[in-house]
């Protein structure tokens, strides 16, 4: 048997080099580096089609990623699908005016939220709009003159769903059919 | 006619017999195993002939698994146009899959054999009863250390496995084949998940540790003293751990990416 020093080195550098696989593993090979630990703020969406979208899915913006869906539910009032999504808090200056897209990265690829940057409401800008219409002076007292941003529990209005293929070409179709129809009618 | 069933009767009976003995020495060494904390150098005596002793098997094939996988996704992403997933593709199937597995395979191999010959030739030669007679018990001194010594050094082989796959398939893919170096990791970042696949190859191979050295430990304690008896039970070391292995495999794989 070798001497006890050289086992025990041995082991070390075999115990090292294990954990160092398992730390590449983590942070070269899987998405552990971009997992962030604040918790971001949470808004949520109204798409009448969602298909495709999965929990985890990326929330972008000029193609930057800002966050992750975090719950896709079906609300049975307005059947339309209600997208939760996390936005990481550095990003707490969104305009509320903002309006969401579901897209697909690539011709096959993945689904992800595209958001696109609308107009901030502020309040006063408002009041000072309406004031000068009605020709009256703009009444600012109480108000807090400042652009409206998305915060926690946000909804966005505007939104578009998925585009699904099959509708598409439906559509395609059924445009395509038309035009011949009226066509042999001309010739008639 | 008599005789046949009785003769199935028998093996069933041994069947369960060696099952059983199995598992009262799977507990023996379990209860065994709090023995080792003061006396920590064995384990590590132990964790030197089973892991360090085997990092050039793993190292090596690790390396070509993953050369042979950079090689062959390329060859069918390529017609797809999607050889940028090749990352994808190689980091996925080994820390999933191949990791665990084929380490688990190497480790039966390599380590269970060598396990099973040294604890089978010790009682063949009388040194298990010769403890016994000291009053030590030989579970806790020999089988117990090596145990514990499998599983600690099971996940970090296979870890090591899957960091050294995905380095031969980025050389071969980026390096041989010319795929975008970005493009390797960075698909590879987005679609590898921390939880749902590498601890989840993790889980797999400290299952696969248990189970392969449970074999291994038992098999020799287990074994005929004879020189006969002892090449028998190498043997069914090897064979009973890679099907364990691989049926465990589907289980596992069913359970945590079944859904």
């Amino acid at each position: 048997m070798m001497n006890t020093r050289t086992v025990e080195i041995w082991v070390g550098i075999f115990v090292a080099a294990g954990i160092a696989a398992l730390f590449m593993l983590a942070m070269k090979v899987s998405n552990l580096s971009a997992y962030t630990d604040d918790n971001g703020y949470e808004i949520s969406a109204r798409f009448d089609d969602a298909s495709g979208l999965k929990v985890r899915s990326p929330v972008t913006m000029a193609g930057v990623t800002l966050g992750r869906v975090t719950d896709i539910r079906f609300d049975t009032n307005g059947y339309q699908a209600v997208v939760t999504m996390q936005i990481e808090s550095k990003y707490n200056t969104l305009p509320d005016g903002t309006s969401a897209n579901i897209y697909t990265a690539g011709l096959l690829g993945e689904k992800y939220v595209g958001l696109l940057p609308g107009a901030a409401t502020d309040p006063c800008e408002e009041e000072k709009l309406a004031a000068e219409l009605e020709g009256r002076p703009p009444e600012l007292e109480g108000m807090e003159c400042r652009p409206g941003y998305l915060a926690q529990g946000s909804k966005i209005q505007l939104t578009q769903g998925s585009l699904v293929l099959e509708k598409l070409i439906a559509q395609f179709v059924s445009k395509f059919m038309e035009s011949d129809g009226s066509k042999q009618e001309t010739e008639k | 006619m008599i005789g046949t069933i009785q003769h199935l009767g028998k093996a069933g009976l041994n069947f369960f017999q060696r099952l059983g003995r199995g598992h009262i020495l799977f507990f023996n060494i379990l209860a065994g195993v709090h023995v080792l904390v003061p006396r920590f150098n064995l384990v590590i005596n132990q964790v030197y002939s089973v892991g360090v002793l085997s990092l050039l098997i793993i190292v090596v094939s690790g390396l070509f698994v993953g050369m042979v996988l950079g090689l062959q996704g390329y060859n069918t992403l390529v017609d797809f146009g999607a050889e940028e997933s090749l990352g994808v593709v190689v980091a996925l199937s080994l820390v999933r899959e191949l990791g665990p597995v084929v380490t688990a395979l190497l480790f039966a191999g390599r380590a269970g054999s060598a396990l099973t010959a040294e604890i089978g030739l010790m009682k063949a030669t009388e040194q298990l009863s010769a403890m016994e007679m000291m009053a030590v018990d030989p579970v806790r001194r020999v089988l117990a250390p090596r145990f514990l010594a499998g599983f600690i050094s099971m996940p970090l082989l296979a870890a090591i496995f899957s960091a050294v796959g995905v380095l031969g398939g980025f050389f071969v893919g980026v390096g041989l084949l010319g795929v975008d170096d970005g493009a390797y990791w960075s698909q590879m970042q987005a679609k590898v998940d921390m939880y749902d696949d590498i601890n989840n190859g993790v889980i797999k191979s400290l299952v696969f540790g248990v189970v392969v050295t449970w074999i291994a430990v038992f098999e020799g304690y287990d074994a005929v003293p004879t020189s006969e008896g002892v090449s028998r039970a190498t043997t069914r070391t090897v064979v009973h751990s890679a099907l364990a292995v691989l049926g465990l495999d589907f289980i596992l794989t069913a359970l945590m990416f079944g859904d």
